[in-house]
This record gives structure tokens, sequence and C-alpha cells, in this order.
């Protein structure tokens, strides 16, 4: 069974080491969040100026003035820091980020990924994510691995306007684990009752499969 | 007005020298930490043709988003703006030109503007869209991007607190681009939450020293909520 997008957060947490500094993005990254082993200490920041998110405000502790990148409305943990969209990307550009999570439309072979731009069609911008792709120590991308018409979006190259040029070295799909080496994925773990055959079929890039592929834990 | 003391009482006085075919920055990130009144103001005047520098552009009705209905806007300069409906129909139909600008550079680009430095090799964006055209180097055995600094006529900010000599403080994410925008505008206007005498903000809280704001009037702020999440009392 391919995964729903709370299972690929879930599988993503566990990235998450003690002591990390993490920025998560936009939709399923967001939700990784709920997934930290609470027995580790992890700080997310938030790229518009807090380094210490926590969890959404009661009804009583709203504030217009606390959101996150998302624009949602969140708190602030003992011992958070506010700070400057510069300072911020000081953090992230200067490699202060431990890790981050963000979404994409297309990843390819190259480590290469597009999330912000369809031409004619989706002109949103690219927010902080070129600054994150170029900056943290670790990236990991979630994403669907096929489109709802079953086209891989794990390419040869990218089709759409990139985000960042070979820089991304691991993606969690709904289907796998995969990561991105010397050209071409490696296909580290496949999702529960997923074959190695489907995930081959749904992967248009190089795909190198070891001898044994894992299930994921959880 | 005269000297040291900024402070002004009524919007016109704000905006004094503010005309069409500008360039303006406006603080904020979405609709937290916006000048909420001087944008309003702008938007009651026949200025037009600006060029606007923030990271969004409102929300339709709201923000910004006063300033596309009214078309006074020439070219945006932003790094997001997915949450507005007109904008996107104003860019597509080339009504209005658009540069979709990192957010980290967006942030360094104005930085880098209030603080005499006309440029800066950054790894953001190497290899993009966004470094078509531009000037790249290698360092170090890494690729970097040559992105000019910014500044502007005049840079509309929000902060918490001023004093009367233009020392802010902001609060919480409120803050965003609004300290640097303050150091990169000719003219820079501060509205705020609330204004006191000087020697009432401890030196040590400063965020913006006053030396980079020109005007400081107070304004009543809506401060309307983009997204509002919430969870019940005992979760986590």
């Amino acid at each position: 069974m391919a995964l729903t997008r709370e299972q690929i957060a879930k599988r993503i947490a566990k990235e998450i080491h003690d002591g990390y500094y993490v920025n998560l993005g936009i939709g399923i990254p967001t939700l990784v969040a709920n997934y930290i082993d609470p027995n580790i200490e992890v700080m997310l920041q938030s790229e518009n100026g807090l380094l210490g998110i926590g969890p959404y405000p009661t009804a009583d502790e709203v504030d217009p003035d606390l959101i996150n990148a998302g624009k949602e409305t969140v708190t602030a943990i003992q011992g958070a820091a506010y700070f400057s969209s510069a300072d911020s990307f000081a953090m992230i550009r200067g490699g202060h980020i431990d890790l981050t999570v963000l979404g994409a439309f297309e990843v390819d072979e190259q480590g290469s990924i597009a999330s912000w731009m369809i031409p004619g069609k989706l002109i949103k911008g690219m927010g902080g994510a070129m600054d994150l792709v170029a900056g943290a120590q670790h990236i990991i991308v979630a994403m669907a691995h096929a489109n709802k018409e079953g086209e891989s979006k794990l390419l040869t190259r990218c089709t759409l306007p990139l985000t960042g040029m070979h820089c991304i070295h691991r993606v969690v799909t709904d289907l796998a684990v995969l990561d991105i080496e010397n050209g071409a994925f490696h296909l580290r773990e496949r999702a529960p009752d997923v074959s190695v055959d489907t995930i081959q079929q749904l992967t248009a890039g190089k795909l190198v499969i070891p001898s044994h592929v894992p299930e994921m834990q959880f | 007005m005269s000297g040291l003391h900024k402070v002004v009482t009524n919007y016109d006085a704000a905006l004094a020298g503010l005309t069409s075919g500008m360039t303006v920055m406006i603080g904020g990130f979405g609709l937290c930490g916006i000048p909420e009144g001087l944008i309003h103001a702008v938007s009651k005047k026949p200025i037009n043709s600006l060029t606007c520098i923030s990271n969004n552009a409102g929300v339709d009705g709201f923000g910004l988003g006063l300033w596309l209905e009214n078309r006074q806007i020439k070219t945006m300069i932003a790094s997001y703006v997915g949450e507005n409906a007109l904008f996107e129909q104003l860019s597509i139909s080339g009504e209005m030109e658009v540069i979709l600008t990192p957010q980290g550079t967006l942030a360094e680009k104005i930085r880098a503007g209030g603080a005499g430095i006309p440029a800066f090799f950054t790894a953001t964006g190497y290899g993009t869209l966004v470094a078509e055209g531009k000037e790249t180097r290698e360092i170090h055995g890494k690729h970097y991007v040559l992105e000019p600094s910014l500044t502007a006529d005049f840079a509309l900010i929000k902060a918490w607190k001023a004093d009367t000599l233009g020392n802010l403080i902001y609060r919480k994410t409120a803050r965003n681009f609004n300290p640097m925008m303050a150091t990169a505008g000719k003219i820079t206007v501060a509205e705020v939450e609330e204004i006191v005498e000087p020697g009432m903000l401890d030196p040590d809280h400063i965020h913006t020293p006053g030396i980079y704001v020109t005007r400081i009037i107070q304004g009543n702020f809506e401060k309307r909520i983009e997204r509002t999440m919430t969870r019940t009392e005992g979760t986590r």
C-alpha cells in the first residue's frame, strides 16, 4: 500500500536526530513535527523569524504577531528566539540548519529539484525554498512518487524550472525511500506491501536496486 | 517636525514626497507586521507606476491587495505571491511586471542596500532561472550568483514601539523584513502601535536605531490573520 501523507511524515521524522535545528516546509513537511521522537531535543526554525516553534495556540493564545512560514498562527516554546528575515536566512544560507524537509513537483537523478513554478499555470514564487536547498546541511524531499495520471515525478532530468541544481540526496515518497548518488536513484526502503517492480515502473530516472530492499519501519 | 523629533500626526505628512514612479519597500510577512494605515493611505492617493519591494503582495482586499486593485503597481519584487488571485491575473496578463526573488536573497539584497554594499555573491539560485543574465563565480569550488542590492525612495515599515527619536522595537514574528527595510529607504516611515518619550525604551533592547527612521506615525492595526490554527486545551 502506498503511504498516506501522515505515514510519509512519520518515516521522515526518523531522520531527525537529537540536537538538530530543523526547518520544515509547508504541507507534508509540516506534519513531520507531530512524529518527532519525544525523547530527543529538537529546535524547529520558521524562516519568517522564529527559532523554537511550539504547537498551535489554544483559542485564547492566538496572537496575530506570531505565525509560521505558512502564515498559520503558532506558539513559541520556552527558550525560543525571534529575529529578522535577514538573520533567519543567515542561519539558513550559512549552513546552521541541520535538516530541512520540503516538497517538490519533480526531482531528478542528478539531484536537481523543481518545486516553485509551472510555466503558464502556477506562479506562486519560491519563497525560501531556493535558499534552503542551497544552505541546509541535509535536505529531505517529501513527495508523491507519481502524479495522478501515474507519471513518474522521479525523472532523468527535471522538466520544470529548477529550485536548486544537484543538491538533493534523499527522497521519501509514498512508495519508497531513495538516495541520489552518482547520477542515479538508489532504492533504500520500500513502503509495506509495495513491490520493487511497482517502484521500478513508476521511476523514470535511473534506478539502482540492491539485492535486498527492506520494508520501511516506523 | 524638526531636528530629531520625528513624530507626524497624519498620513499626508507621513507620506509627503511620495510620488508616482517611485520605488517603495513595504515591510511584513504575509499580513503579519505590515504598515496597515500607510498602505491604506497610499491606496487613497493618485499615485501609480510604483515599483514595490515586499516579500508578499497582500490578499484580495487587504494589505498590498489594495494597491493591486487600484493598478498602482508597475513592478513587484517579491518571493511568494500565492495568496492573491488578482496578482496572478495581473502578472499572467502582463499588466504588472513581477520579479520573483528567493526570500533569503531578497532579505540580503535589502540588508546590503541599507549597509552600502552594492552586490554580493550567494549560492542561492545558482543553475536556476534566478541566475539568468547574472554574473556567476566559482569560489573555493562552489558556484555563486552575483546579486545586486536594493534601496528604495520610501520604506514603509511597521514596528511595535517607537520613541520620538525613531528608535524601534518589533514584536515576535512581526519583525520579519521591517528592520532591513528601515535601513534601505531614503525616507523611512515607521507606523507603530505605541510612541514613548526618549529614555522609556532600554537602549539594549532597540532593534532599529533611530538614525534609520525619518518619520513615525501612530497607527491603528486590525492585524488580520491569514490562517487561524488552534488546538484544544490540554493537547499538544
